[in-house]
């Protein structure tokens, strides 16, 4: 397909047309929030990547080298803290969530622009709150438990006040988007005919909205504890430390399935397009976003289970840990039988959405020896548990995410990316990443304990492999971010459509105009009619 | 059955072999879904590549199948119901009193373990256990979170401050091995660790006697009840007596050396700077080192402090 971006160019200016401070301080544009969310969060993402390789480079020697042993509990704790809760949670929902959930349901902006204007806002003043606290060491670890969270550095209390803001925020965002999905979408559009990316962002927003308040709670609790000397967590007192615990993975598992479900939601969309192909077992895939999301919220105590918890809930919470494992095994087989007999074109989303499957399914499966009792006991708190979250989190999210800036760049820019860049990226980030974590499993397997600043001789040459890895990696992001740079400028103008795509952000011209659409689409039809009718049925 | 000791480390306890046991369950079947998948993966995106600058094909219009989602429902969750199953076995086997165990009572503070024998011998960073014979763990915490691990063994169990969590081991190998933190707790985490010995039966009762006939003779010199005070104080936990700096410096040849402090000045180690820096830690700090010692004025005094700054002199 040729440049046609320039030629179907509406009498209406596009989205990114106005120029200035205040259009973008004060807009309602959906579009615009979406675009500030993602340069905020990735951000924290790169200083966070800097940190991480930091932490890999002291790594490299058992005993004490680089920095104190103090300097790396405080870049270990940053590492976590800024990854979490700066970035990985609200990178997607907020920033391609609000760029494209009305897109792909056909409205005009999401139900309440002005509050989605003030969320980003809280999101902006929780965020220097935590950085301001940050400048004065934290050493607690992004956990924060009690009791040493509790007598460590003073500056807890502000930390802790600046992530209730963040919290804040993504209630809002998580309100909002329940609201649009509900009330806005374009005429037609049934529940069965919507993206699937907007039910993993339904699923997202309903967890988001009900487990966010319990992490405020808690840590106003904890500012409570420190300010006021009440004692909830504190023996001494009459108060119990595991209470903080059970308060924390409350909200911090169901958390976890904030960060991965839009991920899941942007595989969903990617890979019928790029194979040509209906999505295989789309209520399937949607009712097991709903799925997990509810099941998310009865697993919290499997992070508990040398904890000191009683046996009988360990028991249950391991039973019930199990069943996530169910409808996240239907995804990804529905997603693999989506490629069959497909048309796979190997794009530089496609390639990412693939190694999101990839690397999840590794993530998944290593998710089982945490899950089971017996297991779990051994390596837990160790660098196996690392290897699995960093399989399920970057592996899993963070490519879903690059899948899905790869994917709509050219929506949201107007321009087109460099492929032959974004294959050189992807083929340092693939094998970094492996390199990276997987020696990461074996490590924990031995016996290596997870925040470790200096560690027995007898696990260094696993180390000093994880450690390249991360140079390759790091590398690759690097050259991934540059190629967003480079294209912003030079990459070629995008076409309205240039992967071909059904749903509906494909119908209206990149970068889009301010309303969006001209008229407000009627919809007939699923958003996932590749392939020819004729040549067999569908057996719905 | 093949050598796992390369992978887990070694089968030392009763529960290493029983844990290692779900763990090769839990890999044949993760291993089964990862060939299965990544293999249908590879083979799909291999086999149904459209070729560069070709049209795409046209592809058949699949939406779903319900056997298939009935199938990739059911053969999981069976599985995943007997992974769980044979999990929880091992784990109620695993936290299951064993008859006859002898007591030990860990305590564990920043940064050091402490255990304490039935018959009143304490320990510091070591725990001797007789080949065979099965011990109860009854542990606390003094201060933060701890969590007590033993790779070997498989097995591992938080203290916390304000209650006793409990460890079952059932020694199954002599020799020594790593007892790690596992449960961060601050900026002396990493060096947290302590050797666990597992002598044959004969040659721990004859290590208990010594040990014994040592604690019996009861007219310990200056220097001997300094070493004692010092280790039941957690001095351990953050200096070291071998020259390597911990989260404190070493106290390897501290009286009479010459030490360099935070604020510049210079100062040689004699009984009165030993003194101030154990009852007013942070007063004088030493130069590269956290102000994060606690004071020991309430703690340590009179004789006891003489006593030990005489052990102290003792570290050359």
């Amino acid at each position: 397909m040729s440049n046609e971006g320039i030629a179907t160019t509406q009498p209406q200016p596009d989205y990114l047309a106005a120029r200035g401070f205040r259009s973008w301080a004060f807009t309602h544009d959906h579009k615009r929030i979406g675009v500030m969310y993602l340069i905020t969060t990735h951000f924290f993402f790169l200083v966070g990547g800097v940190i991480a390789m930091a932490l890999r480079l002291k790594l490299l020697s058992p005993g004490p080298a680089l920095f104190s042993d103090h300097a790396y509990n405080v870049l270990f704790t940053l590492h976590g803290a800024m990854m979490i809760f700066l970035f990985i949670i609200p990178a997607i929902p907020s920033s391609l969530g609000n760029f494209f959930i009305p897109l792909l349901i056909g409205a005009r902006d999401v139900a309440f622009p002005r509050l989605n204007l003030y969320s980003y806002w809280i999101f902006v003043v929780g965020v220097v709150v935590t950085v301001a606290s940050l400048l004065r060491p934290i050493d607690t670890g992004w956990t924060f438990y009690t009791p040493y969270s509790a007598q460590s550095s003073s500056a807890v209390t502000a930390l802790s006040l600046g992530l209730f803001l963040v919290g804040l925020s993504s209630i809002l965002t998580g309100l909002n988007f329940i609201v649009t999905i509900h009330t806005m979408r374009a005429p037609g559009m049934s529940w069965y005919r919507m993206p699937l990316f907007i039910w993993g962002m339904y699923a997202t927003s309903v967890i988001q909205v009900l487990a966010t308040p319990v992490i405020g709670i808690t840590f106003v609790l904890l500012i409570a504890e420190r300010v006021f000397g009440v004692g909830f967590f504190d023996p001494a007192k009459g108060g119990d430390p595991l209470l903080f615990q059970h308060f924390f993975w409350f909200y911090s598992h169901p958390v976890v399935y904030v960060m991965i479900l839009p991920a899941m939601g942007i595989i969903s969309e990617v890979i019928p397009v790029f194979a040509r192909k209906p999505i295989f077992g789309y209520k399937a895939i949607a009712y097991s976003a709903l799925a997990i999301a509810f099941i998310g919220f009865l697993v919290w105590g499997h992070h508990m289970f040398v904890s000191g918890m009683s046996t009988p809930a360990a028991v249950i919470f391991s039973f019930l840990t199990f069943f996530v494992a169910v409808p996240t095994g239907i995804k990804i087989f529905n997603w693999i039988a989506t490629l069959y007999r497909g048309s796979i074109s190997l794009d530089s989303p496609m390639l990412y959405a693939l190694t999101f499957i990839f690397l999840f399914i590794i993530g998944g499966l290593t998710g089982l020896f945490l899950g089971s009792l017996a297991t779990d006991v051994h390596v837990t708190d160790t660098y196996f548990l690392v290897a699995h979250f960093h399989y399920t989190m970057m592996g899993g999210t963070i490519m879903g995410l690059f899948a899905g800036l790869h994917y709509w760049f050219p929506k949201i820019t107007g321009r087109m990316l460099h492929e032959g860049w974004a294959k050189q990226a992807w083929w340092l980030i693939v094998t970094g990443f492996n390199v990276t974590f997987f020696p990461m499993f074996i490590l924990g397997m031995q016996g290596m304990p997870r925040r470790f600043s200096q560690y027995p001789e007898k696990y260094q040459p696993l180390n000093i492999v994880a450690t390249v890895g991360s140079w390759f990696l790091f590398l690759g992001i690097l050259i991934m971010f540059a190629n967003f740079v480079r294209s912003l400028r030079s990459g070629a103008r995008a076409p309205d459509n240039p992967w071909q795509g059904l749903t509906l952000e494909w119908s209206v011209p990149s970068p889009p105009p301010v309303e969006n659409f001209e008229e407000i689409p009627t919809v007939t039809d699923w958003p996932y009619g590749y392939g020819s009718r004729s040549r067999s049925g569908r057996d719905e | 059955m093949p050598d796992q000791s390369a992978l887990f480390g070694a089968e030392a306890s009763l529960a290493s072999g029983d844990v290692d046991g779900v763990f090769l369950f839990i890999l044949a079947i993760a291993g089964f879904f990862f060939i299965l998948t990544q293999g249908l993966l590879f083979y799909f995106a291999i086999r149904y590549r459209r070729k560069k600058g070709e049209e795409a094909a046209d592809t058949p219009y699949i939406t779903g199948n319900q056997t298939l989602e009935v199938i990739w429902i059911v053969i999981p969750s069976l599985l995943l119901v007997a992974i769980f199953a044979y999990g929880l076995f091992v784990f109620i086997k695993m936290t299951t009193p064993i008859p006859g165990a002898a007591e030990i009572q860990v305590t564990a503070s920043q940064f050091q373990w402490s255990f304490k024998y039935q018959d009143g011998r304490t320990s510091v960073n070591e725990l001797r256990l007789a080949l065979g014979q099965p011990v109860k763990l009854i542990m606390t915490s003094r201060d933060v979170i701890h969590s007590l691990f033993i790779p070997d063994y498989r097995q591992k169990q938080d203290l916390l401050p304000g209650r006793y969590t409990y460890l079952w081991l059932l020694p199954k190998k002599t020799g020594t091995f790593d007892i790690y933190c596992a449960e961060y707790c601050g900026t002396g985490h990493s060096l947290m660790r302590a050797t666990l010995i597992v002598m044959p039966l004969v040659e721990y009762d004859n290590w208990v006697q010594g040990e014994r006939k040592k604690l019996q003779a009861g007219t310990l010199s200056l220097a001997d009840r300094g070493k004692a005070l010092f280790e039941s104080s957690g001095c351990l936990g953050c200096h070291s007596l071998d020259g390597t700096p911990k989260v404190g410096p070493t106290l390897k040849g501290v009286f009479g050396r010459r030490v360099q402090l935070a604020d510049g000045r210079s100062v040689r180690a004699d009984e009165e700077y030993l003194r101030a820096s154990i009852v007013e830690p942070n007063e004088d700090i030493v130069k590269g080192f956290q102000p994060i010692m606690p004071a020991y004025r309430a703690t340590l005094k009179g004789d006891d402090l003489a006593a030990v700054i005489a052990y102290l002199k003792t570290l050359q």
